[in-house]
């Protein structure tokens, strides 16, 4: 089971993310995660929200560009060597990551990382043969 | 007081009006022979060579245009068969729209002689170092100047464009005193010398400086930095290349090689021949040139004409320095760029793509150094997850751009109907330089 991120499109203009986040919190989307990837002309932010089709809805009625995408969400012990030991694992089955981000959830001592692989199939299905398992998407909201 | 051809440069207007005619009357019949454009024009028009019997008939004749040079594209607006052709040269830069002109033997050295005029009008001779920092090759920046330079028996140190270390490290080393290159790279130069602390080790006394619009402000600056006086010099490839008209040592003005060019001032939008002193477009005919001739070629550069006697004695005509364009090229770092080849680019990308993108080009001059920014907005079929993908959305219209233009564009992807439209319809184009 994947889960539905956002990724918005985010001009290199002082005020533009404030802007992205104050049409989200109008609309009463929550986001449970985000990760901003920057370069100097533009960023990409990435949300995980919980109402995702709403939250493109309202960007696309304030002119922001985005797109829904999956990726993996894995829940980890929030101690040392647990996310390296998810790593090793998706290292052993061949699967990069293209990219990560991880927060700290709501539940005590554990954290959650969402994953994006090339093959998210084949990587949650390697993921849980090595005993590691996927959140699905309504766990990962109540989570918090 | 020095002349390089005292007779023609100092010739009574009256003489040089006759002079004009019976050169005008050659052109345009050997013209009506040759070039099967201007047969055409003039057959429209009704007109016949013999109606031509001097200035006072010029206005009657058809108007040239640069879209006759791409139209008619490499030689077919040439005046002489090709083996009587020793040189062409090509515009600078605009690679998707190129022209060409071509030189006969005399035309070389017509121009030569123009460019010599000038130098010996600011000053210079024999004694001269001349380093000619144009580039050289289809531009006529380097040639052109280089021709001029030879003709005065000046010691011409070809060095080209580029490599600034060298070039001063030249300066110093051969003791040049005379400097042909862009006034923008002039102050890149000036500021380099500042930096390396040698202005002490120069010996330069003048500059020779055209190609792109510059400000009396820039000519300041360039002549404090270097130690010299600079000097403004005119032309067009289409016309001869550098030297169809520059300063005298009065700097009141840049004279037009009369016996060569007849200018003209036009209203752009009525095509009214005005009176001197007005400003509109500026207009040109060659009357001595064999290989690629013109008549009444519209520069699309705005300025006036004075033909009031100047102090220096020359009795040809001076032009003001043009203050814009009456259309919507761009001179950006010496480089010619219509915005409809940035369109271009754009619109071949947006039809991979499926899209059509809206942009905005951005031209400003910051430290005295042009920038050049293409906005263009994004779309939900443009944007994707990864960084990556978009990145080499950037990197590859970057690349298409320099190579339609012949200079690097900077691209930003910009959020979707984030550029200004004004009725509807997109500004393409804000030019910031206060020129």
């Amino acid at each position: 089971m994947f889960v539905k991120q956002l990724s918005i499109f985010v001009e290199n203009k002082q005020g533009r993310l404030a802007d992205i986040l104050d049409a989200l919190s109008k609309n009463g989307v929550d986001i449970c995660a985000l990760s901003l990837a920057d370069t100097t002309d533009f960023g990409v932010l990435r949300i995980i929200a919980s109402q995702p089709e709403l939250a493109q809805r309202v960007l696309r009625d304030e002119g922001v560009i985005s797109k829904t995408s999956e990726v993996l969400a894995v829940e980890m012990n929030d101690t040392p060597g647990a996310l390296s030991a998810i790593l090793r694992v998706l290292d052993t089955g061949n699967h990069s990551v293209e990219y990560m981000y991880a927060f700290v959830g709501q539940k005590d001592n554990k954290a959650i990382v969402v994953i994006k692989t090339e093959n998210l199939e084949d990587a949650e299905k390697h993921l849980t043969e090595n005993g590691i398992h996927t959140i699905h998407a309504e766990n990962l909201y109540r989570s918090f | 007081m020095a002349f390089y051809q005292q007779e023609i440069e100092c010739m009574p207007r009256e003489e040089l009006r006759k002079l004009q005619s019976e050169r005008l009357c050659w052109q345009v019949n050997r013209m009506y022979e040759n070039v099967e454009l201007f047969r055409k024009r003039m057959d429209e028009k009704g007109l016949k060579p013999s109606d031509i019997k001097g200035v006072e008939d010029l206005s009657k004749l058809p108007f040239s245009y640069k879209k006759d040079l791409r139209d008619y594209y490499p030689y077919g607006l040439f005046a002489e068969p090709m083996e009587n052709i020793v040189r062409v040269h090509a515009s600078s830069g605009t690679t998707g729209k190129k022209i060409v002109v071509g030189y006969t033997r005399k035309d070389l050295d017509d121009w030569a002689n123009g460019v010599a005029r000038m130098l010996v009008a600011i000053g210079e001779g024999k004694d001269s170092f001349a380093q000619v920092s144009y580039g050289y090759g289809l531009f006529t920046g380097g040639l052109g100047a280089h021709g001029g330079a030879e003709k005065i028996g000046a010691t011409v140190i070809p060095t080209s464009a580029g490599n600034t270390q060298m070039q001063i490290q030249t300066m110093i080393d051969f003791g040049s005193t005379v400097l042909f290159c862009t006034p923008s790279y002039a102050l890149y130069l000036g500021e380099t010398v500042e930096e390396m602390g040698v202005k002490d080790q120069l010996s330069l006394r003048v500059g020779v400086f055209g190609a792109e619009p510059w400000t009396e402000d820039m000519r300041h600056a360039i002549e404090e930095k270097l130690g010299l006086k600079a000097y403004d010099i005119y032309g067009l490839s289409e016309i001869m290349g550098p030297g169809v008209s520059g300063e005298c040592e009065y700097q009141c003005g840049m004279h037009v090689w009369e016996d060569m060019f007849i200018p003209e001032i036009i209203d752009p939008e009525t095509l009214e021949v005005l009176p001197y002193g007005e400003k509109g477009e500026l207009v040109f005919t060659t009357i001595t040139k064999e290989g690629f001739p013109l008549i009444r070629y519209r520069t699309r550069d705005i300025c006036s004409l004075n033909a009031e006697p100047c102090k220096c004695g020359r009795t040809h005509i001076r032009m003001a320095k043009p203050t814009g364009r009456s259309d919507d090229m761009l001179i950006i770092r010496g480089v010619n760029v219509f915005p409809s080849q940035v369109e271009e680019v754009l619109i071949k990308f947006g039809t991979d793509a499926g899209i059509t993108p809206n942009y905005q080009i951005v031209v400003d001059r910051v430290n005295n150094n042009d920038t050049f920014d293409v906005m263009v907005e994004m779309s939900e079929t443009l944007f994707a997850d990864d960084v990556k993908s978009i990145e080499r959305i950037e990197k590859d219209l970057t690349e298409q751009l320099r190579s339609m233009l012949g200079i690097g564009a900077k691209v930003h992807l910009v959020n979707p109907k984030s550029i200004a439209r004004s009725e509807g319809k997109a500004k393409r184009v804000i030019d910031k330089r206060k020129l």
